[in-house]
Formats: structure tokens, C-alpha cells, sequence
């Protein structure tokens, strides 16, 4: 197996398990709680080195998700007292990174536990650390690592489907039915500590936490049904590190760096192109309804004084200019629409609604 | 005479649902004005409207005969009780004062004068005792008065509350109405979205009805009437009836 | 009394001691709007967006002075403040969301580009990032006269609209029917706290940033239930926890600034909600004690 695919499979592995728990995470309305974890998790690093004197993968996966556990506990403490949510996060996890940065520096300066490692990730060393099964070498060790949390992770989902799903979005109705939302929570942040873990030793912290953030947001401006949303995140977050680390390979630049930026550009078309939820729709969806409500208003108005006494003056174009508040260039716009589509005649400037056109200012005063 | 509040075929829509629908709408100078309607027959959103704090569709709005840009110093308000955030460090005084912050304008300090105001208003509303009060330490009805006294230092032409009765006690709802009638009678114009139907008739001397498009507008007597309630509360509307 | 000699006259001592007490107080006094914002994840997004304006800022010039970078980072956070501010705006994604995007893409991007300066073979780069994750110990004179003007013309800003802001973090729809513009008002106040984030990162570090606006303003909320006071306390309390985590950083062998300023932070924070105003959880603790001593047992 080449350097460059078994790159490519760890980006990947990663990818797929981010997202998997970065979709309820982003529901549930809790993505910065992802980038707590993700800097918290140093205290309990070094404690693991602590406890195994010396570098323990075992050990060091531990205490990183307890410290995860910890920042999430906290951070709930906090906030159901006397804090609001963000600034709990924002509190705590600056203070045991704080903690684990100092421990290090004041004990562990010729270690290898270098603090800027933790952030930007080494991926690109992913191929020197393999795994020997019986003599053979089947792969990098961190893509097996992440490929068992993708695992755990589906199973997780697909066990507690149903339950995720009523906890996410009516956690009173799910605890009145007994599921205990609360123990739900946990689990589901238990995941995201121990994915965070995994995909940072990887990858590094910040691009763990954009494949468990980016992602799900992406899939959520294209969908609105959850099981769409899951499968989308876990393309999009694939796609993202099979193009992020194929443009980086070109370019020779930072892999997770390109990874997360190239996850920025998917994020960005969607936000703009998305259809129904983007920016443009969104702003084309305004104008064509303010185009609607426009003609709709001006067959109601005519509707109701076609047959009245005062018709020559209510239905004539320069009263509807002041009356409905229409410039000029407006109201001819306006009407001639309303012309085109059948739905009025106009003598000079006196204006009369069609047969069609008095169907329609019916069923507009009827919704 | 111009209308305090003039609206002319005003529509509001979130996404694609129209909220208000053609609403035509004058309101006298002078009156002390209901709006009321089910729930969802956008009574906030009309007032809100008036007052910029959502976009419009279509229409048009006078506030004594001029934009709401223009005429905003001569309006005051009192938003839902929801609406802000009781663990903000204020106390009632504080709050009070901020009604003043409109006359003051950008930069201005409030001072000595503006503290005076601001104490007098509480004290019309009986909430003097409480001035340095934290006021997520007050009931629902102090709040309530404290924010109708923010709107008397307001000293506004026009003032439009927002369910200022919802959740209140007795004598809290007893002294917002007797506040409000003798802002009337001193010449102001208060606008209140209400859906207690009951006090409808005691309180108010002109009343809309709404429910999505304006059912009726006029005095009491002659609006809040069964056949108007029915055509709001039950059943559709044609326009053609109006 | 050598510590006071020391503060006056050793140069490094003096700088970083100086420049941390300034942040304590920038961070203090703009993290109590942000807190009462609901912007506590504010500082953090966009101190992390700042990294590719430091980046682009020494591709274009090659200089390393801390004003040019600054300049960069200050840009960056900016574009990033109005991405953020634009999707909480118009989409449905929840604001944490949006920073979080904000926050990692802006940091990947940036990553990007140091590996390209560091292709660059270019001699001088070296060192180029420690920019973003703080060397308070590295303070110069300059770089400390510097904090103090961006700091300065921030709580300038934050004095002379005071009371704007104010109404607009208690109440903005109310701030908006009195016609003083909402939304140019909570842009301009995010904007000051991107100031705050430029004479942050180089003395505690992108990562810290998020903890010098927050805790400030938390502990100073236990203590008082007026916004002036908050400030005040909070700006001291920053300023405190500024000057004797510099302190003790040159004092104690080994001990970076950052992460001692803000473990003296998170200390301040405990002992506020323990002991601050009449509910802190120790009086708390206390009074339902007595409460269940005073009260008999339930029968059974």
C-alpha cells in the first residue's frame, strides 16, 4: 500500500467517524463542546504519561477521555447553576489545557508531548506507524483506530436510533417515555470524547473538530430528514478528506490544513447554493414572493371595489400607485405581470380583473 | 385630524406564510386602542411591524402621518415579558432610566435630572421602594410595572404594549389599566395587543380585531360586536363581506 | 521590596508584566458584553480565525513586526466576526455551529499557509507562528506600547458608547425602537473584542484567549448586580490575575505566562462562585443545612 492512499484511508477513516457523532452533536445545538473536548483532552494526556511513565497508548486514551468527560460534566455543572452554556465552555476548557500545558512545561520539557503537535495534527506521518498482525503489516495504526470507532460509532446510532432521535429533538417527551435522556447525553458525549481522542492523535485537534462539525452543518442546509442528514455527513466528511488530502499531496502544503479548508469551500457552496436553505435561494425565494404578494394585493383591491360606487377612482393606476404605496415603475410592473398572466384588462388607466383573475383574489382572501 | 397610526395594505410573512395579510388600519389619536385576535393572528407582528423591528412585505406604514425613522422619538414601547434577559446586572431604576436614552441620544450621559424622571415614573406605578432591585429578583407584575414605568419616563405620544396582562397579579393589571387610562385621558394614545376578551369592553375605547387580515376596527361599542368575534375566533373570512 | 525595584526596573519583567495587565484589563471590560451577549465562544472562534491574517500579512510584507502581524490578525478575525454574524443572520444554524465552522476552517486554512512560508526557505519566517500561541516572555517595549493603543482606543470606544451598549446587550429590540441602530451597534461591539483578541494572542495565546474574556466577567458577575461595577471588578480581576501570573511566570523557573494568568483565572472564578453575592454555593450549602436542621424529619 502506497504512503498516499494509506493517507488517504486514515483522512477518510476520520471523516466517516466525525461525522457520524458530529451530526447529533450539531443537532443537539452543542458543536463548540467538540472543540472543548479537543483542547481539554491535554491534562488528561499527560496524565496518562504520568500513570504508564511513558508514552502508553492505552493509558493515554483513557485519561484523555476522562478529561473529555470531565470538560463535559463541568461545563454542565457550570451551566445549570450559575452560567450561561458558551461561557461555561469557554471557561473550562482554556483551564485545563491551561493545566496541561503547565505540567508539561514544568516537568516534561525534554518530553515529546509537543503542545503545537496537538493542534495542528501529523498526519502525514500516519504511514510510519503501522500495525503487525502476525509478521504482516496491515496498515497504519491510527486508520485502525479510527476505522473501530466508525464502527462503534454506526453501531451506537444504529442501536439507539430511535431513541437518539426523540432525545434530540423532545428530550421531556423522551424522558416521560422512560429513555433517560440524560444517560443518552453522556453516552453520546463519551463518543465524542473517545472520536475526538482518536482523530486527534491522527489528525490534530482542530481538524478533528472540524470533520465532527463541518459536515453535518453541510448536510443539514441540503436535508431536513435525519437519516439523509447522517448519510450526507458521512460523504461529505469523506469527500472532504479524499479532496483535501489529494490537493494537499499536489501542492505539498499541510494536509489537515487543507483538509478543513477544503471542508470550508463545501460549506461555503452550500451556504451560498444550497437549494431551498441558501442565501440565494433564500434571496430569490424573497423577491419572487414579494412579486406574488404584490399581484395578489392588487387583484384583492380590485376585487373588493370593482362592483363600489368609487370604482373609477379605487381601481384606477395612479390611485393604486398611492394607495398601496407603489412607485410608479412598481405598479407598472405589476400590473403588466398581472396583464400577461391573463388576469386583468386595462382600458387607459382603469383596470378590471378577469374571470381568472377573480378566481385567483378569491383564493388569496381565502388562505 | 391625521391618525396616530396609519396602515395601508400591510403584509408580513415568515418564509412563506403570510402572518398579516393586507391589513388596512387608522388608529385615532387620543384613544386607548386593543388589538386582539386568537393566537397566531399576528397581533405582535402588526405592532412590531409598526415599530421596524420586522421586515414588510408589502405596504405601508405613518406613524402620526411620517415614517417610523422620523417619528420614533414620539414612540414608546413595552415588549413581552420574554423578551429580555432577567439576569442582565440592572436594577428597576436602571431600567427605567433607559427610557430616557431616546431623548438623550447617541452619547448622551444620563444624569441627575434624568435619575429624577426615572424615580417619579417608578413611583407612579408604586414600584419606588424597589428602585435598586435587581430585576430578576422582582415578581412577574413588578417587572411589568417597572417596564410600564420605562415607558411613562418615555414620555411617548404613542405607546404600544405587548400583553403587558399576561401572568400578572390583580393589582399589577389594576395599575397598568389605571396608568393607561390616564395617559388617555392626558391626551396620549396607547395601543395594547390583549386576548383577555373579557375586559375587552371595561378597558379599551377602540378596538381591533384581527386575525391574519383586520376583521373590524372602530370604538368598542360599535366593533365588539358577536358577529365581528365570530368572524375572528371561528370559522373563514370572505373579503367580500367587509 | 525587590520585586517592586524589579517591576520598575528590569526590562523583561516590567514588559510582560505591564502588557498582561493591560489584556487583563482590554479582556476584562469587553468580555462582560460578550458574556452578557451570549458571545462567550466569540473570543475563541475568532482568535483561531486571526492565524491566516498573520499568515497573509507576512507573505505580503516579510516582516515579522508585531504591528504588521497584528494589522493581519486584526483583518482576519474581522472577515471571520462578519461570516459568523452573516449565518447566524440568515441560515438556521445555530451560533455555535457557525463558530465552530468559523473557528476550524479559518485555523486549517491557515496551517496551509505557514507550510507554505516555511517551503518558502525563508530564513526569517522562523518563529512566525509562536505569534498566535503566546511568548509573553518575549514582550518588547514596542509591542507593549502598541497593546496599549489598540487597548486604549477600544475602552475609549466601549466609554463613549457606554450606554448604547448597554441597552443593546439588555435589550436589543428596544434599543432598536429607540432608533439607535442594532445592528451597526453589535457589529462595532464584536469588532472591540477582536481588538481585545489582537493584544491577546501574542501574551497568552490563541488557545488561552478564550479564558481572559470570559472568566474576568464570571467572576466579577458573582459579586455585584450592576453593570458598572461588573466591569469595573472584572478589568481588575484581569488586570490582578495579568500582573501576578506575569510575575510569578519570571519568578518561577519554567512557568509559561498564559497558563499561569490563567489558572490564577480559574482560581478567582471558583472563589467567586463559592463566596460571590448572596447565592454562592457555599452560603447556599449552608442555609439548606440549617434549613434541613431547623426542619424534623418527614414520618414515615
Amino acid at each position: 500500500m502506497s504512503a498516499d492512499l494509506q493517507i488517504s484511508l486514515v483522512a477518510v477513516a476520520a471523516g466517516v467517524a466525525c461525522a457520524l457523532v458530529g451530526v447529533f452533536l450539531v443537532l443537539r445545538r452543542m458543536a463548540m463542546m467538540a472543540d472543548a473536548i479537543s483542547h481539554s483532552i491535554l491534562p488528561g494526556i499527560v496524565a496518562g504519561y504520568v500513570l504508564a511513565h511513558g508514552p502508553n497508548l492505552l493509558l493515554g486514551f483513557l485519561g484523555a477521555t476522562a478529561s473529555g468527560l470531565l470538560t463535559v460534566v463541568l461545563v454542565e455543572a457550570l451551566s445549570k447553576g450559575k452560567l450561561r452554556q458558551d461561557a461555561a465552555i469557554g471557561l473550562v476548557f482554556p483551564i485545563l489545557f491551561a493545566l496541561g500545558v503547565l505540567v508539561v512545561s514544568k516537568y516534561f520539557a525534554n518530553v515529546h508531548i509537543d503542545t503545537d503537535a496537538v493542534l495542528y495534527g501529523e498526519i502525514a506521518f500516519a504511514p510510519f506507524d503501522t500495525v503487525n498482525v502476525a509478521g504482516r503489516d496491515i496498515g497504519p495504526k491510527s486508520f485502525w483506530v479510527l476505522a473501530v470507532l466508525a464502527i462503534v460509532n454506526t453501531g451506537f446510532i444504529a442501536v439507539l436510533y430511535k431513541e437518539l432521535k426523540l432525545a434530540t429533538f423532545d428530550p421531556g417527551l423522551a424522558a416521560s417515555l422512560g429513555f433517560r435522556p440524560a444517560l443518552l447525553h453522556y453516552l453520546l458525549m463519551a463518543l465524542v470524547a473517545v472520536t475526538t481522542v482518536g482523530a486527534f492523535s491522527a489528525v490534530g485537534a482542530i481538524l478533528s473538530v472540524a470533520l465532527i462539525i463541518v459536515p453535518p452543518v453541510v448536510a443539514s442546509l441540503l436535508t431536513e430528514r435525519l437519516p439523509r442528514m447522517i448519510a450526507l455527513s458521512v460523504a461529505v466528511g469523506a469527500l472532504g478528506a479524499v479532496l483535501g488530502h489529494r490537493v494537499a499531496a499536489w501542492s505539498n502544503v499541510s494536509i489537515s490544513g487543507m483538509i478543513a479548508t477544503v471542508l470550508g469551500i463545501l460549506f461555503g457552496g452550500a451556504l451560498l447554493f444550497a437549494p431551498g436553505r441558501g442565501l440565494i435561494a433564500q434571496w430569490s425565494r424573497r423577491r419572487a414572493q414579494k412579486v406574488r404578494f404584490a399581484t395578489e394585493m392588487l387583484l384583492v383591491h380590485l376585487a373588493t371595489h370593482q362592483e363600489t360606487a368609487a370604482r373609477d377612482i379605487e381601481c384606477s393606476l395612479p390611485h393604486l400607485e398611492s394607495e398601496l404605496g407603489w412607485d410608479r415603475e412598481v405598479a407598472a410592473r405589476i400590473v403588466g405581470r398581472a396583464e400577461r398572466l391573463g388576469l386583468l384588462e386595462r382600458e387607459e388607466s382603469l383596470l378590471s380583473l378577469t374571470e381568472a383573475g377573480l378566481r385567483q383574489a378569491y383564493l388569496a382572501a381565502e388562505r | 385630524m391625521i391618525p396616530a397610526i396609519s396602515v395601508r395594505d400591510l403584509t408580513v410573512a415568515y418564509d412563506e406564510k403570510p402572518v398579516l395579510w393586507d391589513v388596512d388600519l387608522d388608529i385615532p389619536e387620543g384613544t386607548l386602542s386593543a388589538i386582539v385576535g386568537p393566537n397566531g393572528a399576528g397581533k405582535s407582528t402588526l405592532i412590531k411591524a409598526i415599530l421596524g423591528l420586522v421586515p414588510i412585505a408589502a405596504g405601508s406604514i405613518r406613524v402620526f402621518g411620517e415614517p417610523y425613522r422620523t417619528a420614533h422619538e414620539r414612540v414608546g414601547y413595552v415588549p413581552q415579558r420574554g423578551s429580555v434577559d432577567w439576569d442582565f446586572p440592572t436594577d428597576a431604576l436602571d431600567v427605567v432610566t433607559m427610557g430616557l436614552y431616546g431623548r438623550l441620544g447617541w452619547f448622551g450621559r444620563p444624569g441627575r435630572q434624568e435619575r429624577r424622571i426615572a424615580l417619579e415614573c417608578l413611583d407612579k406605578v408604586g414600584m419606588r421602594d424597589y428602585a435598586r432591585r435587581q430585576i430578576g429578583q422582582l415578581s412577574g407584575g413588578q417587572q411589568q410595572r417597572v417596564f410600564l414605568a420605562r415607558a411613562l419616563a418615555q414620555d411617548a405620544a404613542l405607546t404600544f404594549m405587548d400583553e403587558p396582562f399576561a401572568g400578572v397579579d390583580a393589582t399589577t393589571e389594576q395599575t397598568i389599566i389605571d396608568t393607561l387610562k390616564a395617559l388617555r385621558d392626558a391626551g396620549k394614545t396607547v395601543v395594547v395587543v390583549h386576548h383577555d376578551l373579557d375586559t375587552v369592553p371595561r378597558y379599551f375605547d377602540f378596538v381591533a380585531l384581527l386575525n391574519v387580515r383586520l376583521i373590524a376596527a372602530g370604538p368598542t361599542e360599535a366593533v365588539f360586536v358577536p358577529d365581528n368575534l365570530q368572524r375572528a375566533y371561528g370559522g373563514k373570512i370572505a373579503f367580500l363581506h367587509r | 521590596m525587590n520585586l517592586i525595584h524589579d517591576l520598575i526596573f528590569d526590562y523583561t519583567l516590567r514588559n510582560v508584566a505591564l502588557g498582561s495587565a493591560i489584556l487583563g484589563v482590554v479582556s476584562g471590560v469587553l468580555g462582560c458584553f460578550a458574556v452578557l451577549r451570549r458571545q462567550g465562544l466569540m473570543g475563541d472562534a475568532l482568535s483561531h480565525a486571526a492565524l491566516p491574517g498573520v499568515c497573509l500579512a507576512y507573505m505580503a510584507t516579510h516582516s515579522k513586526s508585531p504591528v504588521v502581524l497584528m494589522i493581519g490578525a486584526a483583518l482576519a478575525g474581522l472577515i471571520g466576526m462578519a461570516i459568523i454574524l452573516l449565518v447566524e443572520r440568515r441560515t438556521r444554524i445555530d451560533p455555535g455551529s457557525a463558530l465552530g465552522i468559523v473557528l476550524t476552517v479559518f485555523f486549517g486554512f491557515g496551517v496551509v499557509l505557514l507550510t507554505v512560508i516555511q517551503k518558502g526557505n525563508d530564513a526569517n519566517q522562523a518563529g512566525l507562528d509562536k505569534f498566535l500561541f503566546g511568548q509573553a516572555a518575549a514582550l518588547v517595549s514596542d509591542q507593549v506600547t502598541t497593546m496599549a493603543i489598540v487597548g486604549g482606543a477600544a475602552l475609549f470606544v466601549v466609554g463613549l458608547l457606554y450606554k448604547e451598549f448597554k441597552l443593546l446587550a439588555f435589550d436589543t429590540g428596544f434599543a432598536g425602537v429607540l432608533g439607535f441602530r442594532p445592528h451597526f451597534l453589535g457589529g462595532l461591539l464584536t469588532g472591540l473584542l477582536v481588538a481585545a483578541i489582537v493584544i491577546g494572542l501574542n501574551t497568552v495565546g490563541v488557545i488561552l484567549m478564550s479564558a481572559m474574556l470570559v472568566a474576568p466577567a464570571c467572576a466579577a458577575r458573582q459579586w455585584t448586580n450592576r453593570l458598572s461595577a461588573m466591569i469595573g471588578i472584572s478589568a481588575l480581576v484581569g488586570a490582578l490575575a495579568g500582573l501576578s501570573g506575569a510575575i510569578i511566570s519570571v519568578l518561577q523557573e519554567r512557568v509559561p505566562t498564559g497558563p499561569a494568568i490563567v489558572l490564577l483565572l480559574g482560581a478567582i472564578v471558583a472563589i467567586s462562585l463559592l463566596f460571590g453575592s448572596a447565592e454562592g454555593w457555599v452560603w447556599d450549602w449552608i442555609r439548606r443545612r440549617r434549613n434541613r436542621l431547623a426542619l424534623p424529619e418527614p414520618s414515615r
